[in-house]
């Protein structure tokens, strides 16, 4: 087929969806009233076949003249992604860490007093010498981590991510990132999903501080399957690293054998209306925002940053080009965060409205962890109602 | 004079000279130390000055007091790590030889950045661990200050290596007695050094840090200690700017560079045996 075949058949494809769409929508929209008879199917079918024939012989295609309607039904068409299992993040690092002990003899795991919360309890029981207890110390556990890397080993430090970032913080700067030696600091339990201990252990502020560090790669990952992945990533990447995961079990909706790929974002859903990027637990609510905004005729488009730093300013720059706004999502504090990150790009290179969802410089607090996601913001409608603002702002 | 003791004095005369070349410094600590430098790197320790920064088959050496980075560079340089011409750039701009020893502009002979205090003996630990595993029987060297030894982290570390049987890292304390704001029992009283790294379950020797003999004795002693489950500490009694009359016994030039004048009444009191750089 020509070029100019192939986009004639893609355009009655489109249709014929669009059609079925449009007919589905009706018939089980049983608040608004109203049914779509067959006779109003095929007066829909004959005026649209006949703006796609004029267009198809047209050298200026009439949508470019047609100014886009506001609210169009359900033509965005999201990309559908379902889950059949639960599980949380901690558990795709602690999988990934059992079969590196398997595989990789260099792979060692350092562990402060939460074996059990980290998941390693089979790493520990099948490499009794490579796996490190270092006691309630996390600053020595830090420098016993890049001790272990002269001599060829892959550490993986690992404990809560209060205690492993903020509290070591200094250990991390001249040991590990000035240093420049090959410590992954692997870290649970990060944010608000934490829940019922409270704001000691819910730090929003780890992606900031270690985001600063010259050097070093920061990485939060959004469902197990992709904690798995940047966790087998990261023992073959050489050089400092953060990877921070959590607590919850959340739904397992990526792909279980994607290749990570460090620094390099993850398209969800392709989309024109407007950019929503988001990190962590928060890509599964940004993907339910995006149903709830498809219903309502808007067409989003769903970047997942997994890669704080480096961060894929090509896919953000590219993306909001497009839609012309941003919204972006994170469990963390709004300031410092991967918001932060991608403001910095826009405003420097392709400035564009932007909406935050996050902390809004506070503690978090005792709670579970959807009543704490709810109370703090942190959820699909938060961002559903941030996409509607920042689309007001366009132009 | 023996060799050594030839090296020392040269060295000695590196760390003066550094100090005033950029007029800032640390130079009480690390004529100090310069002994236990010079017989680590000329007689104890296997290594190599081709450097290989992940050491397998060598003895490692950790510098935790980073501050006292005149004493190891000038030390490196007069073993053939780099050009002791290179000593004239310490702490200036563009230097590989940086205010606190680092990796990060890739100087020969240094494996780990210091300089915020606490950190080093938890790295020789971790290094230890590595040679231990990967069946490597050279052994890792740490020194701390004494002045250090008030950081928490440091007892994190002490706990950590007997409960571990790290026996294969022998750690020193440079005890001068002096810090920055004074002597360490003005400023926080260290009171039984000994006592407490024995509580922790260390084999705690003391020695004369500023007389090569008995450090070597003491040495070879904690070299033997490889094997019964124990980690060394030398509690190393050492005088603050030993060899230069008037920076010794007082903390005043633990952070101070000397002028002209005190510069060249320095050098007059230590004899130039390699050749100044």
């Amino acid at each position: 087929m020509t070029s100019r075949q192939q986009k004639h058949w893609h355009n009655w494809t489109k249709l014929w969806e669009i059609i079925k769409t449009v007919k589905d929508c009706f018939q089980t929209n049983n608040g608004s009233g109203y049914r779509f008879t067959d006779g109003a199917l095929i007066y829909f079918f004959v005026f649209a076949s006949l703006i796609l024939t004029i267009e198809s012989y047209n050298p200026v295609p009439i949508s470019t003249l047609i100014k886009p309607p506001s609210r169009v039904g359900a033509i965005a068409n999201m990309k559908k992604y379902t889950f059949t299992d639960k599980k949380d993040t901690r558990s795709g690092f602690g999988d990934a860490m059992t079969e590196l002990g398997r595989t990789n003899p260099n792979v060692i795991a350092l562990c402060a007093d939460l074996t059990g919360s980290l998941k390693l309890e089979v790493f520990q029981k099948e490499n009794p010498e490579r796996f490190i207890q270092s006691g309630i110390a996390e600053a020595n556990m830090i420098g016993l981590a890049a001790g272990l890397t002269i001599g060829g080993k892959i550490p993986f430090a690992t404990t809560f991510a209060n205690f492993g970032t903020g509290r070591v913080y200094d250990q991390i700067r001249q040991s590990v990132a000035y240093s420049g030696t090959n410590v992954k600091i692997a870290c649970s339990h990060a944010g608000l999903t934490l829940g019922e201990d409270g704001a000691t252990h819910q730090i929003l502020e780890d992606l900031g501080l270690m985001k600063m560090l010259p050097g070093m790669t920061v990485i939060n990952t959004c469902d197990y399957n992709q904690t798995k992945a940047a966790t087998t990533a990261l023992a073959a990447y050489i050089g400092p690293a953060y990877l921070r995961f959590g607590r919850p079990v959340m739904p397992v909706f990526t792909s279980s054998d994607q290749k990570f790929e460090i620094g390099k974002a993850w398209m969800v859903n392709e989309g024109k209306d407007v950019t929503i990027i988001a990190t962590g637990h928060m890509v599964w609510e940004a993907i339910k925002a995006g149903e709830i905004l498809e219903s309502r005729g808007v067409d989003a488009e769903i970047i997942n940053i997994h890669t704080i730093k480096p961060l894929d300013v090509q896919a953000i720059l590219k993306s909001v080009q497009k839609t012309g706004c941003v919204v972006t999502a994170e469990e963390h504090n709004i300031l410092g965060g991967l918001g932060e990150s991608v403001a910095h790009v826009l405003t420097s290179q392709w400035p564009a409205p932007q909406e935050f969802i996050g902390t809004k410089d506070t503690f978090g607090e005792s709670g579970t962890p959807d009543e704490l996601m709810k109370k703090y913001g942190l959820t699909a409608e938060n961002i559903v109602e941030a996409v509607e603002k920042v689309m007001k702002r366009k132009n | 004079m023996t060799d050594l003791k030839k090296i020392a004095s040269q060295v000695r005369r590196d760390i003066v000279r550094m100090v005033h070349g950029s007029k800032n410094g640390h130079p009480g600590g690390a004529l100090g130390c310069a002994d236990l430098f010079v017989l680590l790197y000329f007689k104890i320790m296997k290594h190599d000055k081709n450097f290989n920064p992940d050491g397998i088959g060598e003895d490692l050496f950790f510098l935790s007091n980073g501050h006292i980075s005149a004493v190891f560079y000038s030390t490196l340089a007069r073993a053939g790590y780099f050009d002791v011409k290179e000593l004239a750039t310490h702490r200036k701009l563009n230097s590989r030889l940086q205010g606190h020893p680092t990796p990060h502009e890739h100087l020969p002979g240094i494996r780990m950045a210091s300089g915020s205090l606490g950190q080093g003996l938890s790295v020789a630990i971790g290094a230890a661990i590595a040679k231990k595993l990967n069946n490597d029987e050279h052994l890792i060297y740490c020194l701390m200050g004494d002045g250090e030894q008030q950081e928490g982290q440091i007892w994190e570390a002490a706990m950590f290596a007997p409960h571990n049987k790290i026996d294969n890292l022998i750690a020193f304390i440079d005890y001068n007695g002096q810090q920055i704001d004074g002597s360490t029992n003005q400023v926080l009283a260290l009171l039984d050094l000994g006592k407490k790294y024995e509580a922790f379950g260390w084999l705690v020797l003391t020695t004369d840090g500023n007389d090569m003999e008995a450090l070597e004795k003491t040495i070879m002693l904690a070299k033997a200690n490889k094997g019964t489950g124990k980690p060394t500490v030398v509690i190393m009694k050492t005088e603050m700017g030993m060899g230069v009359d008037f920076m010794m016994g007082t903390h005043k030039w633990h952070g101070n560079a000397p002028n002209d004048e005190q510069a060249a009444k320095a050098l007059a009191q230590l004899d130039e045996t390699l050749g100044d750089y």
